[in-house]
């Protein structure tokens, strides 16, 4: 399966008519591969990796826009997600909320805690926030613990299932697979516009230097507050989708290890990327089940050993492997035709093909 | 009253082990920048190793010393193949990150895969007795932890202030560069914090689950966030702030546990949290920290 | 007679740039010598390679050993000590742990001695021995960060733009200490300056550096009353 993962300058492939034709193949493509999954997989797949794989997306491309282009380090994310997840438990399970409603109240209120948490993160720096954010994670799943009269605590509340209505004609799986993927362009796109907009370019020109950003007359606190309140309602949002796609939540579903998982995923999938989180997230819920399962206990050490040689070897992640690759086949290439450099922006040309 | 007074000890007590743990994480941020989220999780493969020495016979005390010298070559070698090849700090700090919090997976699960996920009960190294002083009772445990950690902090103090390796290691940290130009192996003095504060882990680990009478694959990553507190709360640049930081912060989080009552027992993470919280937002450098100026 | 240092082909620079673009040059043993040359034509660089801080590459003979590819630690304990630009105290220790780093490679009895001379040379270094050196003056400093390089007795000193960021004044004073330690010493004294009036009184030779080449070189009087290089780096 291929994305495209090519953040072309527009001029450089409408100047390049075959170049754009191949992206337009190569988009309906993707889009028509991921239209027919859930015809193609059985349900365990779908529910069980696919449908993961979305919500996971979604809560990295926040996390990306925090970490990766904001240079926030969050080791909190499972935090928000989980908090969206039981918002949508609480208004569908005890208040009869139909499902859709409650994902603008999940956005909402993640939102505001994004806000919340983004404040005092302004004064904190680097580090120090990577261990605030990491202390509110290990929070978390105690909290819900203690308020277990409204969360079900440890022992988890049921939810009643997402439905497929009657004029689809399709499963619920599938159904939730087709809704989980729409609310994940939509992200996607929206994320994509964000980063090449004026305040993309602020929230970018923040990570890269505060002195300088500050000198351009950036307004730097609102950007990062910003920054963090959109990164949490992704997450939030996630977080309720994955009540729409399993319903059943508890404590232990939203602890430190969710929140390592996104930030692994930003990171793996390559940091300040658009593309990037999607990689993560699918690299995170599929390579364990690669892994040799005959000593399952094992699976987080090769994991956490995986994570270290990929940071060692390729700290761009996945997506800064892809670049190098295609880099160095386009100087190999470009040598052995001796035309010079290569012709326009050239940039991942191969990524793409 | 009584209560009161047994709870400050038990805070204390609790808080010194904290401190430890802290008295860790500044040894590796004072020579680095950096902070090891892996603590806590090197901490407790230290642990599994005495117990697994004790178990074999060998007196819990010498049981230790082993399990430091073995955790202080871990950390060394830790510091040279899996963290310097990944760059410093400042350029690096998101993936220097991940390959800590890839050790905390990795180890945890690994002592789950050589020693299992039940419990084991862990000897008390200073016997089970208590001393009585007017009307509270202090455990020997409390006692031996308190003198542990002030002989610890005695040596560490000789060590930084009187030696010349502890000249260089506090030149490396405040200055790389002009230490390297100067002839210290910038390297080799990484290597030595990693490897002491893997080694110092693995003492107050054992502290740790002496304490509890228990040892729990578990059990230590909540240690690393007091620990976190409490070298917040002291400054990471000061291993005394670290001790101190986590006498308060071991009071605090069992007060406001025994007090509070909308806390309770279980949310004393809560409070520890809201320490590392308020520290960063009112006085960023901690009790004891220089102030950071901030690099352009 | 063989020179103390010699550089041949001498390349180097910060990962894809090269800086230098091939430098020969010599010290000899005893000599004062002077790099001049605008910002940013590799008088640093030049000092980075041959304290292996930077990868350099053609030929570094010093006393009649290669030094090239080794990295500072061991330099140093050849007998070439540098003093970088700026920074070049640790802020964080007192005084007199700074001249301790200085001489945390020598294994002999004297460092106390060695250290109670530079006290007499720079007063106001002993005056604040228990102090922060990071809390002293930029002359304080420099002066601090010189002493701290000559306490492991090298044969060669480093020295780059000590003038920087100093008042006139100081730079003058810390330029006339230099050439004391130089005569009284006898430590060969390789420097880095923009501020050629003052580093050509005290020099007994000199280069010109221009865009990482040797543009000129002579006797330090050839060089102060040269027109060209008056004109560009003297300012008169």
């Amino acid at each position: 399966m291929t994305l495209d993962v090519t953040p072309v300058e527009p001029r450089g492939f409408l100047r390049d008519p075959k170049r754009l034709a191949v992206r337009v193949v190569i988009t309906l493509a993707v889009g028509a591969l991921l239209l027919a999954l859930p015809h193609i997989y059985p349900r365990f797949r779908v529910e069980g990796q696919f449908n993961v794989i979305i919500t996971y997306a979604i809560a990295a491309l926040g996390l990306n826009l925090l970490t990766g282009y904001n240079g926030q380090i969050s080791v909190g994310h499972g935090a928000f997600f989980g908090v969206g997840a039981y918002t949508t438990a609480i208004l569908v399970g005890d208040h009869g909320w139909p499902h859709f409603a409650t994902l603008a109240v999940a956005a909402a209120l993640t939102f505001v805690l994004g806000v919340l948490v983004g404040l005092p993160a302004l004064r904190i720096q680097g580090l120090y926030l990577a261990l605030v954010t990491l202390a509110l994670a290990a929070a978390f799943p105690l909290v819900v613990t203690r308020f277990s009269s409204v969360t079900g605590g440890t022992q988890g509340m049921r939810v009643s299932r997402f439905r497929a209505p009657d004029w689809t004609g399709l499963k619920d799986y599938q159904w939730k697979y087709y809704v989980l993927l729409a609310v994940a362009v939509v992200a996607f796109v929206l994320v994509r516009n964000l980063v090449k907009s004026r305040v993309g370019r602020a929230i970018i020109a923040t990570r890269d230097n505060e002195t300088a950003a500050q000198v351009l007359g950036v307004d730097l606190s609102r950007y990062k507050v910003l920054t963090f309140g959109i990164s949490a309602t992704l997450a939030g949002v996630a977080g309720a989708l994955s009540v729409f796609n399993e319903p059943f939540v508890n404590a232990e579903k939203y602890n430190i290890n969710l929140s390592i998982t996104l930030l692994v995923a930003v990171v793996v999938g390559g940091a300040a990327t658009i593309f990037g989180p999607a990689w993560g997230a699918f690299f995170v819920v599929m390579i364990p089940t690669w892994l040799p399962n005959r000593y399952p206990q094992l699976s987080p050490v090769l994991f956490g050993g995986s994570l270290i040689v990929l940071m060692i070897l390729a700290p761009g992640g996945f997506l800064g492997l892809v670049r190098q690759a295609s880099g160095w086949v386009r100087r190999r290439s470009g040598r052995r035709s001796s035309a010079g450099p290569s012709p326009g922006e050239g940039h991942d040309a191969l990524a793409s093909a | 009253m009584d209560l009161f007074l047994d709870r400050v000890v038990i805070g204390l007590e609790q808080g010194a082990i904290y401190g430890s743990v802290a008295l860790a994480l500044v040894l590796i941020y004072r020579s680095t920048g950096f902070v090891n989220f892996a603590q806590g999780e090197m901490a407790l493969f230290s642990t599994f190793l005495t117990w697994q020495f004790w178990e074999w016979g060998v007196p819990i005390a010498a049981a230790i010393a082993a399990s430091m010298g073995v955790s202080f070559l871990a950390g060394a070698v830790i510091e040279r193949v899996l963290i310097r090849p990944v760059g410093d700090v400042e350029h690096n700090a998101l993936a220097l990150v991940i390959v800590t919090v890839g050790m905390l997976l990795a180890l945890n699960a690994l002592v789950g895969w050589i020693w299992g996920t039940e419990g084991r009960r862990f000897p008390k190294i200073f016997g089970a007795g208590t001393v009585d002083i007017g009307s509270v009772s202090i455990s020997y445990q409390a006692l031996g932890t308190f003198a542990v950690l002030a002989v610890l902090l005695g040596l560490l103090y000789l060590l930084f202030q009187r030696t010349k390796l502890g000249l260089a290691v506090r030149a490396v940290a405040s200055n790389a560069e002009s230490s390297s130009l100067a002839g210290i192996r910038v390297g080799r003095i990484l290597m030595f914090g990693w490897g002491l504060a893997a080694a110092v882990g693995a003492l107050a680990g054992a502290l740790y689950a002496s304490e509890l009478s228990l040892l729990d694959s578990n059990i230590f990553f909540q240690l690393l966030i007091y620990a976190f507190a409490a070298a917040t709360l002291g400054g990471f640049d000061s291993p005394v702030g670290a001790v101190v930081g986590g006498l308060v912060v071991g009071l605090v989080t069992v007060l406001a546990g025994g007090y509070v009552g909308f806390l309770g027992e279980d949310l004393k993470l809560v409070a520890a949290f809201a320490v590392i919280l308020v520290v960063l937002l009112v006085r960023p450098q901690g009790l004891f920290g220089r102030k950071q100026v901030s690099r352009v | 007679m063989s020179h103390l240092l010699e550089a041949r082909a001498l390349t180097g620079g910060y990962g894809p740039v090269q800086v230098l673009r091939g430098l020969d040059f010599h010290v000899d043993a005893g000599e004062v010598v002077v790099i001049l040359g605008a910002n940013g034509a590799g008088k640093t660089t030049t000092l980075r390679a041959l304290s292996g801080m930077i990868p350099a590459r053609g030929e570094v003979v010093f006393d009649g050993r290669s030094i090239i590819g080794r990295r500072p630690e061991a330099i140093v304990r050849f007998g070439i000590a540098h003093v970088p630009q700026g920074r070049g105290t640790i802020a964080d220790l007192t005084v007199e742990e700074n001249l301790r780093v200085g001489a945390i490679i020598r294994r002999d009895r004297e460092v106390g001695a060695d250290i109670d001379r530079w006290y007499e040379m720079f007063p106001r270094l002993a005056e604040r021995r228990d102090q922060a050196a990071g809390s002293m003056s930029g002359g304080e400093q420099q002066m601090l960060a010189i002493a701290r390089a000559l306490m492991c007795r090298p044969r060669l000193l480093l020295l780059d733009e000590p003038s920087l960021g100093l008042a006139p004044l100081v730079t003058r004073e810390v330029f006339e200490r230099l050439a004391h330690v130089n005569r009284e010493l006898g430590t060969t004294v390789l420097v880095v300056e923009q501020n050629a009036n003052l580093a050509l009184e005290i020099a007994d030779r000199g280069y010109v550096l221009e865009a990482g080449l040797i543009a000129a070189s002579g006797r330090a009087d050839e060089l102060a009353s040269d027109e060209s290089v008056r004109k560009a780096y003297l300012g008169y």
